[in-house]
């Protein structure tokens, strides 16, 4: 018995510096005014870490390499958009929508469908899941590059779907208002906190951004560490093994892109409430490879090396090059020789040099998962036999 | 688990004229097969004579062009590789096909796959019953590593860093940690001395009789053959060129022929 509490002891003191972190972070808001810059930058960040946790699942876990990642963002901020705006305004004969939303709301914003964030998380959840199932379908049969391929058409179907909604009219409704918004999203009203409006107060949007990255954070947890990561894991390496083992590979891989859509349609309704507003330039493709990014930084596969990951490099985008490399002496001297840029104008260009970096320094990431590292210098088996029996 | 249903057949697994065909290439030519069970029993054959392409066959990796694969007394022809593990049949692989990141004890726990029941929601709130299923399978799998002879020291090794011949030795495990009735082992001995292959014929015998297994094997190494076959098939071009019991093989001319050439004298 001893020895098993000595096994929690260990546990728990392993535990230790993350937890110290989170409550670090937890504590961040109360030393910064209601409305501040670096709190809104951490609330994105948290928000990335999100959909960069998710995408893990994908391409870490099952080794599904996965590039249209940002359609499920874009699933998640509509439905924000849709179902908690007055985008559907002459719904119920002009009367509108009201489900589990504040007085205010029902004031304000008589048109339209006006529903509860927390339901509108559950539809952005299920509907996701629905769409990472279905781009998982067509990709059954294929592997790697290919892969990648068709998952990029479909990131870039649904943002050109974003983007010209407002052209598919049905019923009198636009799917969405293409480039141009849908605005004002209601803003976060949650059962016993209340209302938060975040052109007055992120701390509830910090704080929910930070519960949502611990949900996320346990589920992937969790699920590594069960049969269904096992699962997959066993996918990655060797798919005719795994298939001979008995793991079934369609449904394995379903869900992978299942519970990994899931999570970026959960940061997607987040960010739309947030932003205050759902539009087709929020669902540019270079999302998805941002995203990626972050991954392979933090560590294919390592859940702490993805959070790590995200946060870095949306702290590049929000802060260092806009506030650091943009602004002062370090822009003075560019400007001076001559070269007349900003690095705003090259961010992709700054992103694929960090990486490029990587790979010479560091190709098993930040924070690499044991597993990864083993890959990268001993390779694994063969991809030589496929199975051939259909799902 | 599933005993033998004796559905009016006596035999484990059965093939009716399947054939594999690649293209242009009859891989495989309408070979008939039988398995008694409980018996241990030998595809031989020269390099290239389709045998692994057969075994791909009977485990669902590859669809059979035509025929028909009963197992059981149910046909599993084109049935899915994950369901044809679940009805009781485990394999190993020529080229060790571990999961090469894995622990021996996960890749182990990897085989348990089909005989577990934990799914997503249950798994991510860890439920009583999934934390009770994964011990078991965690003590199973320990278990399944001794019973194959791993040493203790090796079981949280990845697999990638362990000896050639523990290797091996995990993916028997691995294999039957999936609680098989039929066990196919492809080539199992390559790359092993004498004395190991000495070693894993006793081993196969005692699966047989403790584990009251039905082992298929590929086979190259003729001693090991002859001495643990109670049966022989021997395949050459696809085609099935004879079967009988290891003192019929090794007299039979087609199958001397089929690995020494023919004799061109007179």
């Amino acid at each position: 018995m001893s020895k098993l509490a000595e096994l929690r002891s260990t546990r728990w003191a392993a535990w230790l510096p993350a937890i110290i972190a989170v409550v670090a972070v937890a504590l961040f808001p109360l030393f910064r005014p209601p409305l501040d810059a670096t709190m809104s930058d951490v609330i994105q960040a948290l928000a990335y870490v999100v959909m960069a946790l998710g995408l893990n699942i994908v391409v870490g876990f099952a080794g599904l390499l996965d590039l249209g990642y940002v359609a499920f963002y874009a699933f998640g901020a509509l439905a924000a958009g849709w179902f908690a705006s007055d985008h559907f305004s002459k719904v119920n004969g002009g009367e509108g929508v009201h489900i589990g939303v504040s007085e205010f709301v029902t004031t304000a914003f008589p048109q339209g469908i006006h529903v509860s964030f927390l339901l509108i998380m559950i539809g952005a959840i299920i509907v996701t899941a629905v769409a990472g199932a279905v781009i998982g379908l067509p990709t059954l049969r294929l592997r790697g590059d290919y892969i990648a391929i068709v998952t990029l058409a479909f990131g870039e179907i649904i943002s050109r779907f974003a983007a010209n909604g407002d052209e598919v009219v049905i019923k009198g409704y636009a799917l969405s208002n293409g480039r141009e918004s849908i605005s004002p999203i209601d803003q976060l009203n949650l059962p016993l906190v209340g209302e938060f409006d975040s052109a007055t107060n992120l701390r509830l949007y910090f704080w929910l951004a930070l519960a949502l990255v611990l949900v996320v954070l346990f589920v992937n947890f969790r699920l590594r560490d069960s049969r269904l990561g096992r699962a997959w894991i066993a996918l990655r390496e060797d798919e005719v093994a795994a298939a001979s083992m008995g793991v079934p590979l369609v449904r394995t891989k379903l869900t992978a892109y299942a519970i990994g859509a899931t999570f970026g349609g959960i940061a997607g309704a987040f960010l739309g409430v947030y932003n205050n507003s759902v539009n087709a330039n929020q669902f540019q493709f270079g999302i998805s490879i941002f995203l990626l990014a972050m991954v392979i930084l933090g560590g294919l596969g390592s859940i702490w090396g993805v959070v790590i990951g995200a946060v870095l490099l949306s702290f590049v985008n929000t802060y260092v090059i806009p506030d650091v490399l943009d602004k002062g002496s370090f822009n003075n001297l560019l400007s001076d020789v001559g070269l007349d840029f900003t690095f705003g104008e090259i961010k992709f260009g700054v992103f694929g040099f960090i990486l490029v970096l990587m790979m010479v320094l560091r190709p098993q990431g930040l924070l690499p998962e044991r597993r990864r590292a083993i890959e990268l210098t001993e390779g694994t088996g063969g991809d030589d036999a496929i199975v051939e029996t259909r799902a | 688990m599933s005993e033998p249903e004796t559905n009016g057949t006596t035999s484990k697994l059965s093939t009716e004229g399947v054939s594999k065909i690649f293209g242009g290439l009859v891989a495989v030519d309408s070979v008939d097969f039988e398995i008694a069970p409980r018996s241990i029993v030998s595809i031989i054959g020269p390099n290239g004579a389709g045998k692994t392409t057969f075994f791909n066959m009977l485990t669902g990796l590859y669809k059979p062009s035509t025929g028909r694969i009963m197992f059981d007394g149910r046909d599993i022809t084109g049935t899915r590789p994950d369901k044809i593990t679940a009805f009781g049949v485990a394999r190993t692989f020529q080229n060790i096909r571990l999961f090469s990141t894995m622990s021996a004890v996960e890749n182990v726990m990897v085989g348990q796959h089909a005989r577990m029941t934990g799914g997503m929601f249950s798994s991510i709130l860890r439920t009583p019953g999934v934390r009770r299923e994964e011990r078991e399978v965690r003590e199973q799998a320990r278990e399944m590593l001794d019973y194959v002879g791993l040493r203790v020291a090796e079981f949280d090794q990845v697999s990638s860093n362990l000896s050639y011949g523990d290797q091996r030795r995990v993916e028997i495990a691995r294999a039957l940690a999936s609680d098989p009735s039929l066990l196919l082992l492809d080539e199992p001995t390559a790359g092993m001395n004498p004395n190991e292959s000495a070693r894993l014929t006793e081993f196969m015998e005692r699966l047989r009789d403790e584990k009251n297994l039905t082992i298929l094997l590929i086979e190259h190494d003729m001693k090991v053959v002859m001495g643990v076959s109670q049966h022989i098939t021997v395949l050459d071009h696809g085609e099935k060129i004879a079967e009988g019991l290891p003192r019929e093989i090794r007299e039979n001319e087609r199958v001397v022929e089929a690995y020494l050439g023919k004799s061109t004298g007179d």
